[in-house]
């Protein structure tokens, strides 16, 4: 029925109930045990697990499969949310229609960017997408926010006014954004022993829409295009001479992956009701980029497990201050405890992103295929222990 | 009336004339053969057949068809397939996909957005893919990546993707450059049997003369940008505007 092979499905299976599953997975120590900040199973992070998630499969889509490395996939996110927005403020808060107008727009919105960039490939399409993206930033930061004409409303960010016109908001409903009347916001909380588990009406839409975006980069990947796809990344020049006309190709690539990042883009908005231009800006590209990297190129689960590391870690190390650090090594001496401090205070807080530029160095110095290869070289290592065990063999190596 | 006629074609690089007043007639279903000294602007001429370059003036007709300002992929379309010096293959696919790839442009044209249907389900592809690989005799090496292939194999695969679209006319450009003369006489077969199973029309531009004596129909001889002479490989050998192409005027000897 799915049309998948047996461990694609398989992988979906996995998929499927990692995510539904998530607020007792993510939750494995108790509310009041020291340990407790590592918990990342609280609606806000969740969503963003599951959004930026949806974000990076979109642009595995394109970089992964035809190697074309935009960077500027985050004026598609942006564009989403203010499209989801709008949505809000003109017709209701219900969350289908605006999910619905992000992805209609970041989809024309890539049409015209993907066919202005894709005309070159290499470096000076990556150049092509970033100066696009900063020209949509500053768009959306200044010129497209002034009295007579306020598409953006600039630094403040776009939001819901009471004075809005909301033509299908009626007093029944919440005042944020719902499906139909159901919020967003919602969460059931339910204590077992000293844990708490939370289960956000938000995280579970977005959840559902990551698991069918999986899905359908599933189906993407193993047709016909896809393999197109990926015949455009390793001889563009053959694709060419055996009559397949690759622009068309690419764009429909780089147009779907705009589409996905739209989606997350309005999903954004569906949780929190608010669009700022900082959505847009390169660094917000570059993270995307990370992600996929991180996670594994090309890989299906790879860029979901990417961004669910460089969100977990953001969140987690942000958090982490000077008092949690002496917390910590308050066992040692008072001299060393403050000399361990000192050596690790960079590298948290706001300086987290020291952690995650080192993590990335190590990740592509040594696992270039990602957090896949990764766990590929672990299930390898652990067969060829088993197989080796079985037979009888001595662990050594064999004699040169 | 050729498959291919080339009238009065020239094209200049800067200052050099690369080719200057080429005329050349492919007839159909024939093996034809375009030989000459190195730099004698054979890679060019064959480029200006697939539209990698534009001749300055003249015409190249292909089955009534103009080949001059349409693109790569649309001249393919026609019927006309190359096979490149260096093998063009996917080096990072296995060899069965890139046999499919083009049994997809053959079937789907130019461009189909056919993004959920599965390569599994494509049924008449992949039974023309797995043909392909008997024919070119690849059929055990089918889930290699092709980047692992040994020389032979890279360019028996090439050979089996242009096959795969079932070209009207197949530009061999030194299919067997670089070959051991075992391997070299197996190609000299493939070709053969290709010839024989289907109707297609070959051009060929080949140094060792070896191979261009046993599959040539007819030659065309170039040297200097022009075709010198265009005759059937008996009467070539001797030939003393060839002899003097190739070993210069007996005079300056």
């Amino acid at each position: 029925m799915l049309r998948l092979t047996k461990k694609d499905i398989s992988l979906l299976v996995v998929v499927i109930v990692l995510t539904m599953l998530a607020p007792f997975l993510l939750n494995p120590f108790p509310s009041d045990s020291g340990l407790a900040q590592f918990n990342a199973g609280y609606p806000d992070l969740m969503q963003k697990f599951v959004i930026f998630g949806i974000f990076a499969i979109g642009f595995n889509i394109l970089f992964g499969l035809t190697g074309y490395l935009s960077f500027g996939h985050a004026a598609f996110l942006g564009v989403g949310s203010y499209a989801a927005v709008w949505m809000y403020k003109l017709v209701s808060y219900n969350v289908l229609p605006a999910v619905v107008l992000a992805v209609i727009v970041a989809g024309l919105f890539s049409v015209l960017i993907g066919y202005v960039s894709l005309r070159r490939s290499g470096i000076y399409f990556s150049i092509l997408t970033l100066a696009f993206a900063q020209m949509s930033f500053a768009l959306a930061y200044s010129v497209l926010s002034n009295p007579s004409f306020n598409l953006t409303n600039g630094e403040t960010g776009l939001q819901v006014y009471a004075n809005d016109p909301q033509i299908f908001h009626g007093d029944h409903l919440p005042n944020f954004p719902h499906l139909f009347g159901l919020s967003m916001g919602s969460t059931y909380k339910m204590a077992a022993g000293a844990w708490e588990f939370q289960f956000n009406v938000a995280y579970y839409f977005c959840a559902i829409f990551m698991i069918l975006a999986f899905y359908l980069s599933m189906r993407l990947v193993r047709s016909p295009f896809g393999l197109i796809l990926r015949a455009v990344k390793t001889n563009q020049t053959r694709l060419n001479y055996t009559g397949l006309n690759t622009r068309p190709y690419t764009l429909a690539a780089f147009v779907i992956s705009g589409m996905y990042a739209g989606l997350a883009g309005g999903l954004l908005a569906a949780t929190d009701p608010l669009a700022g231009a900082e959505r847009m800006q390169w660094t917000a590209s570059g993270e995307v980029v990370l992600m996929t990297i991180l996670g594994g190129v090309g890989t299906l689960i790879g860029p979901i497990l990417g961004a669910g590391f460089i969100k977990y870690l953001e969140n987690i190390f942000s958090k982490i201050n000077d008092n949690v650090l002496h917390q910590w090594f308050s066992f040692m001496p008072d001299g060393i405890e403050d000399l361990m401090v000192m050596i690790i205070h960079p590298f948290v807080g706001k300086g987290w992103h020291l952690t995650l530029g080192l993590m990335f160095m190590l990740v592509v110095t040594f696992l270039p295929g990602g957090l896949v290869e990764g766990g590929q070289r672990i299930k390898t290592w652990w067969a060829n222990r088993k197989s080796s065990d079985k037979a009888g063999k001595p662990a050594s190596t064999p004699a040169e | 009336m050729g498959i291919l006629e080339v009238q009065g074609v020239n094209k200049a690089f800067g200052g050099l004339k690369a080719l200057s007043d080429v005329n050349l007639n492919v007839e159909e279903n024939t093996i034809h053969a375009i030989i000459g000294p190195n730099g004698a602007g054979k890679s060019t001429l064959l480029n200006c057949f697939i539209g990698k370059l534009i001749p300055d003036t003249g015409s190249v007709v292909f089955n009534g068809t103009s080949l001059l300002g349409i693109k790569p992929h649309e001249i393919n379309q026609l019927g006309v397939s190359r096979v490149f010096q260096t093998p063009e293959i996917f080096s990072d696919l296995s060899v069965f996909e890139n046999v499919m790839i083009p049994c997809f442009a053959k079937r789907d044209g130019a461009f189909k957005l056919n993004a959920l249907s599965r390569v599994l389900g494509q049924r008449d592809v992949r039974e023309k893919a797995e043909q392909m690989l008997v024919d070119v005799n690849m059929a055990d090496k089918r889930d290699m990546i092709a980047s692992s292939l040994s020389r032979g194999d890279k360019r028996r695969l090439e050979m089996a993707m242009c096959l795969a679209q079932d070209p009207k006319l197949l530009l061999l450009d030194e299919p067997t450059a670089g070959m051991a003369r075992a391997d070299t006489n197996n190609t000299i077969d493939l070709l053969h049997e290709i010839k024989s199973k289907r109707d297609i029309t070959m051009a060929i531009i080949e140094h060792d003369m070896h191979v261009v004596f046993s599959l040539a129909q007819k030659i065309s001889v170039l040297a200097q940008g022009t075709v010198i002479v265009e005759d059937m490989p008996e009467n070539i050998k001797g030939h003393p505007k060839v002899q003097e192409a190739y070993l210069g005027t007996p005079a300056e000897g």
